[in-house]
């Protein structure tokens, strides 16, 4: 079965997003890449120097694979804004993730100041990918905005904690028609598998790669882990049960009757 | 809420032996074990008891510091301005009391030093100046910035403590980090080291910070000169404190730590107390522990094999490539007008090499700069 992901009208084989922001030397990032089998890397403009003497992560993104520049470092919407239209206007094409963080204690997603970027941008006709606390009203506010997609946290960035909002992503995944992508707090490969068993749409995953001790195998475990879970959510899941067989069931005496 | 020179004041005040002494190894592994330590947690990190538990304490800052920031290392360089001053501290090479040859930048100089410096491949510049606002003040930086500006990505800047107008001037003009040393958090030896000029102001330096968040600077660097106070448990602890007020008050604000250690320098005062390597390797670790998100930077004031060696236990950000002359970069004719001397003298290719053949990628660039900068919400 023809089973691919679309996202602002692009055809995705691949589940799994990677990043490019933690590892000691960017030179990996190809056979991480490759490894994964992902199509989607996203980017922080932050750290993108064109005009650098001294080499640039852009330098290192096989070029097969699609963009996603990212305005980490943003705290207001017009910060956010305005690196989405640097990014556009430096040759990273349409797409975009959305981070607007305004707390450097918990680096938690400010959902209200994201709402207001993603209305901005995908007037502009960009493919608005925000990141977010796993909130019903703030994920249809996204919708509503024009968002491409959401992009829940399964637990606070870099904690490799897993899927710690488990209980509010299988709302979104219930309520949304917009895909829904795991980012952030997937250290394991058997968190991502969980989310994609749940039915989400993808999963993006940074730090649980790049701090693991190699990145390029760990990488390959998530591709496969996302493949293993999206496989298991289509084949549908048996029934399980919480209790065993009662021996003397409580409603056995209306089939007692004379 | 009570403000932060409250909590310095009653810090300052507070026994620290007797916490020290009811302090276990059990206690220190609770604390680092804990996912957000306390600040008494913290206290525990810094005391003797932790001082037998610091590879542990190290392999944890370690795994929260790659989980947060990476492999990654901030590299920025100093530029100095100015070594005009008009004060006296006692333990500084451009106090006005030493005979140090004197020099301003003109607007040519700075943008000479800052096409050296850029071509180089520097991105993030840190631009310094004494204390001597009649002569490098606000208009003066104001000017320089503005040059700098269109080189660097990040300006960011370490001068005499200002009013919250005044940072706001200088952000809006592109300054966007400000790093404060509050030098010693005690008030009396802060009278002591400091006996003439405007530094002299212990509350007014100590309130700089806030005032630079509340202005709207992305980032505010805080930190005590370690080995002014023979108590540098104290200090460190006052810092990891000063640095958890502001994050908790100005969330918008990146919040950052400095370490820097006492060195020789021009004029003759001797450091009140040796922080030993293994003293400063706890300080790290525990503010690390204590603060995941914070940077934490130091200077090429430390010796190349302890700086090689410090990269994997929490520092996020250091110098490279710097001179502390004024004017240093572009010319090599003003040595006469050093701040101190510096320990690691190796420019930002070797600096590089070093870093990569430690597994950690050296970041030149990580802020891209904003037209507008925007205050923090009330
Ligand atoms: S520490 Fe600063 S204020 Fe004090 S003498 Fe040196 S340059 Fe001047």
């Amino acid at each position: 079965m023809d089973d691919r992901l679309e996202i602002g009208g692009v055809q995705l084989d691949s589940r799994l997003f990677i990043g490019t922001g933690k590892y000691g030397d960017d030179a990996l990032i190809p056979a991480v890449a490759e490894a994964s089998g992902a199509q989607v890397i996203t980017v922080a403009l932050r750290r993108v120097d064109l005009g650098a003497p001294t080499g640039n992560v852009m330098d290192h993104i096989p070029s097969g694979m699609r963009l996603l520049p990212n305005t980490s470092g943003a705290r207001t919407a017009e910060e956010a804004v305005r690196i989405a239209r640097l990014a556009r206007a430096a040759g990273c094409g349409d797409w975009i993730k959305i981070e607007v963080i305004s707390d450097s204690r918990h680096l938690l997603p400010d959902g209200y100041e994201t709402a207001r970027v993603t209305e901005i941008l995908a007037k502009e006709g960009f493919v608005v990918l925000p990141y977010m606390n796993p909130d019903l009203y703030v994920a249809r506010t996204l919708a509503d905005a024009g968002a491409a997609a959401v992009m829940p946290l399964g637990a606070p960035i870099g904690t490799n904690r897993g899927l710690r909002t488990k209980e509010m992503i299988a709302i979104l995944i219930d309520d949304q028609r917009l895909p829904v992508i795991v980012d952030a707090g997937l250290g394991r490969p058997s968190q991502a598998c969980e989310a994609m068993e749940m039915g989400a749409a993808a999963c993006l995953v940074n730090t649980g790669i790049a701090s693991s001790a190699d990145p390029v195998r760990m990488a390959r475990a998530f591709g496969d882990a996302v493949r293993a879970g999206r496989e298991a959510f289509l084949a549908g899941a048996g029934a399980t049960r919480t209790t065993a067989s009662a021996s003397s069931p409580l409603t056995g005496f209306l089939e007692a009757r004379p | 809420m009570t403000g932060f020179p409250e909590l310095c004041a009653t810090t300052m005040d507070r026994d620290l032996a007797s916490f020290f002494a009811r302090v276990t190894p059990d206690d220190v592994r609770r604390a680092m074990a804990r996912s957000m330590p306390s600040a008494d947690d913290f206290l525990t990190l810094l005391s003797p008891a932790a001082q037998g538990l610091l590879e542990e304490m190290a392999q944890r800052a370690h795994e929260l510091t790659v989980r947060h920031f990476g492999r990654t290392m901030q590299i920025f360089t100093p530029l100095y301005l100015s070594n005009h001053c008009t004060n006296r501290c006692v333990y500084c090479g451009f106090n006005a009391g030493t005979g140090v040859a004197r020099k301003r930048l003109t607007m040519d100089e700075v943008r000479a030093e800052g096409e050296t410096i850029a071509a180089s491949g520097q991105r993030q510049l840190l631009i310094l100046t004494g204390d001597a606002p009649a002569l490098a003040g606000v208009d003066y930086l104001e000017r320089c910035t503005k040059i700098l500006r269109g080189m660097f990505p990040s300006v960011t800047m370490e001068v005499f403590a200002m009013t919250e107008a005044e940072y706001a001037r200088l952000a809006a003009a592109g300054i966007d980090g400000l790093t404060m040393f509050q030098e010693t958090y005690d008030p009396v030896l802060y009278e002591r080291l400091h006996p003439a000029g405007p530094k002299r102001d212990y509350a007014f330096r100590l309130g700089a910070p806030e005032r630079g968040c509340r202005a709207g600077m992305r980032v505010v660097n805080v930190g005590a000169l370690l080995g002014l106070s023979p108590d540098w448990r104290r200090e460190a602890f006052l810092t990891g404190l000063h640095a958890d007020y502001l994050q908790r008050h100005y969330p918008n604000t990146d919040v950052a730590i400095s370490l820097p250690r006492m060195r020789p320098h021009a004029g003759h005062f001797q450091p009140a107390t040796a922080v030993t390597d293994a003293n400063l390797v706890q300080i790290l670790l525990a503010q690390r522990i204590f603060l995941p998100f914070a940077g934490i930077t130091i200077s090429t004031r430390e010796a190349p094999a302890f700086r090689d060696n410090i990269v994997p236990l929490g520092v996020t950000r250091m110098s490279a490539g710097v001179s502390t002359a004024v004017g240093g970069h572009a010319s090599d004719d003003n040595a006469d007008t050093v701040q101190f001397e510096i320990s690691d003298h190796r420019g930002l290719a070797e600096f590089s090499t070093m870093l990569r053949s430690r597994g950690y990628q050296p970041v030149y660039k990580d802020w891209e700069p904003n037209a507008h900068v925007a205050g923090n919400r009330p």
